[in-house]
């Protein structure tokens, strides 16, 4: 009996310590070493500038697919502000980033990406100011990057356009906290077992409750390219998405 | 196209709603809270050393605000399918 109430007690203890915050699948405000958080701005920051000009180049050459920049903008606004129950009793949301990323390439996401960041660091909280960097590079740059190379490799097999985007979109958000996980577990390396048990540690929390919302991310990409491929033909052929069939 | 898409979504809704049937005791908090209490399992000693500038000052505030940040999201995607069928009627009746 005095083993359950030292243990309540403990609880409670805890309770009290740990602060009551928003709920942030990205890092949390203050909680990376300032060294670390300094190291992943400055990683992220070539990304963010390559980015900008690839917006504007897009823009200018295709001057028709500003509508599909706004829904690339607009599709990672909507699926990081839905917060989704998952198998593991903990909930947590996509990230939206596949679809652009597709359209219009990694870079481009960056860049967007942050903004939709920097949009709930500001307002609601979520994640941070000084973790910013941090959660750019894990979903506004390893995310896209994930997701391109997925969707080119994919094609490049041989396919069908559904599936290799379906894969892309959900590979690429599985991808981003799995680099969330790991730049937990090097600012926070445990003691015993160092790195990897850390790792595993955060990725059991991040990575797994990510997995059905990744499903979820990748089906939903693929009802938009369908849309798509239905009523913006022209746009996805001048990008370069689909290849002109011959009727 | 729309049966495919309905088709689709409903497995979306099935794999959202899933884990509230049969996890009917999980508490479904953030997983940043469970990091949270993963960091300081680990870093004992570690505390976050800023904080949040300014934060929604309740839960219905912060929902209010991802509400928001859902609703400037679709609203746009809503925009955008009215008016590519629109264009697409448009291009039928022209040519």
């Amino acid at each position: 009996m005095k083993s359950f109430t030292s243990k309540l007690f403990y609880f409670g203890i805890a309770l009290l310590f740990i602060p009551q915050q928003a709920y942030a699948m990205h890092i949390m405000e203050g909680f990376l070493p300032p060294g670390w958080a300094i190291f992943w701005f400055l990683l992220s920051l070539p990304f963010l500038f390559i980015g900008l000009r690839s917006i504007q180049q897009t823009v200018k050459e295709h001057p028709e697919s500003k509508m599909l920049l706004g829904l690339s903008g607009a599709f990672a606004f909507v699926l990081s502000a839905l917060k989704i129950p998952s198998v593991t009793g903990s909930s947590s949301h996509p990230t939206g980033i596949g679809l652009g990323t597709i359209l219009f390439g990694p870079f481009i996401m960056s860049v967007m990406g942050s903004i939709v960041l920097l949009f709930q660091t500001l307002l609601l909280a979520h994640g941070g100011l000084t973790t910013l960097g941090a959660n750019i590079f894990s979903m506004a740059i390893v995310g896209p990057f994930i997701a391109y190379g997925i969707f080119k490799g994919a094609t490049k097999i041989g396919a069908s356009f559904s599936v290799a985007v379906f894969l892309a979109a959900m590979l690429g958000d599985i991808g981003t906290y799995i680099m969330t996980s790991f730049q937990l577990a090097i600012a926070f390396p445990s003691e015993v077992g160092s790195f990897f048990a850390s790792f595993q540690k955060f990725s059991g929390i991040f990575a797994l409750t990510q997995i059905p919302l990744a499903v979820s991310e990748g089906i939903l990409t693929v009802i938009v390219m369908n849309f798509l491929q239905l009523y913006n033909k022209r746009e996805l052929t001048a990008l370069n998405i689909l290849k002109v069939k011959e009727n | 196209m729309w049966r495919k898409n309905i088709i689709l979504f409903s497995f979306v809704v099935i794999l959202t709603i899933f884990p509230l049937i049969f996890l009917q005791d999980a508490d479904f908090d953030g997983a940043d809270g469970k990091a949270e209490e993963a960091i300081t399992d680990i870093a004992v000693s570690y505390e976050p050393w800023f904080h949040a500038i300014w934060e929604p000052p309740s839960g219905e505030v912060e929902s209010l605000l991802f509400v928001l940040q859902a609703i400037i999201g679709a609203g746009f995607i809503g925009y955008f399918i009215g008016f590519m069928r629109g264009r697409s009627k448009n291009s039928k009746v022209d040519s």
